[in-house]
């Protein structure tokens, strides 16, 4: 498999998090996905780029075009130096929320796309990859 | 700070979210939502959505806090213009917008909200 680094962009301020979501349409679009995955790919990567400046105190988000047996697909890195998350499994479990929230970001987040990867230790920080193949 | 409009539509506020709003803009939509209804004491809202081309969890949420606040206030809300993307996507997300009340588009939303207030005079009719 063969991975290309497009554009990382920061995710500091409400504002980036927005502009996550454009750059992430923009990029499902130029990959070719049709708009029910373009929907749910960017709707995905609105739950993390939240999580990411809410639960890890701010971080980046990596473009990447991904080049596989099984096709071209496009993935994004969401990566913090936050708290890290204690356990991932109940946090990833529908309406676990350490605050207000629905509970539905991580667990949501993964049930919309096609791959979803997540790394997460304590006093370290967070990194959440999703990947959607065309 | 840039504000989302609140109009005044006869008996009836209409919203009409145009942009990607950051969680602050929504946050102050909520708020302001609010204090129109309490101003105009208009018993009905149209939350006209189909320019969101995304819904996320927090934008669910936003949606759910503001029909109750607003039945709170003695007011019905109608979220319309769901693009039907996005309705995939919501129930994929796991999200049902349970207590939020929708409509294809405005006309429509305009219908339930009509209705909804005559069979509430109806029963205050009845209550007398
Ligand atoms: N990047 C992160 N760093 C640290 N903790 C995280 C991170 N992302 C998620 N978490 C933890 O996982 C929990 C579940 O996240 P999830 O996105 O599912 O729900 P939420 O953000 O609390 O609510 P919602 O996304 O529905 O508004 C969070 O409450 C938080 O404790
Ligand atoms: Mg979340």
């Amino acid at each position: 498999m063969h991975s290309e680094v497009r554009d990382t962009l920061s995710i500091v301020t409400e504002e980036d998090s927005v502009r996550v979501r454009q750059v992430t349409r923009e990029k499902a679009v130029e990959a070719g996905f049709n708009l029910v995955a373009q929907t749910k790919f960017v709707t995905a990567a609105s739950e993390l780029a939240r999580n990411t400046l809410k639960w890890g105190g701010g971080g980046t988000v990596r473009f990447e075009a991904v080049d596989a047996s099984r096709g071209r697909g496009l993935r994004l890195v969401f990566e913090d130096h936050g708290p890290g998350i204690p356990d991932v499994e109940l946090a990833l479990t529908d309406g676990f929320s350490t605050s207000s929230g629905l509970g539905m970001g991580l667990g949501g987040a993964k049930r919309l796309v096609d791959e979803f990867d997540i790394e997460s230790r304590v006093g370290v920080g967070t990194k959440v990859s999703i990947t959607m193949w065309r | 700070m840039e504000r989302i409009p609140i109009l005044r539509m006869g008996e009836f506020l209409l919203v009409t979210i145009q942009v990607d709003m950051h969680d602050r803009l929504a946050l102050a939509l909520q708020e302001d939502l609010t204090n129109q209804i309490a101003h105009s004491r208009s018993h009905g809202v149209l939350i006209d959505i189909s320019c969101l081309d995304i819904v996320d969890s927090f934008t669910a949420r936003l949606l759910g806090n503001m029909a109750s606040m607003a039945r709170m206030l003695d007011a019905e809300t109608v979220v319309v213009g769901m693009q039907p993307a996005v309705a995939i996507t919501l129930v994929e997300l796991g999200i049902t917008l349970e207590g939020v009340r929708t409509a294809l588009n405005p006309e429509k939303g305009m219908e339930l909200l009509r209705a909804a207030l005559r069979a509430r005079s109806n029963e205050d009719g009845h209550a007398l």
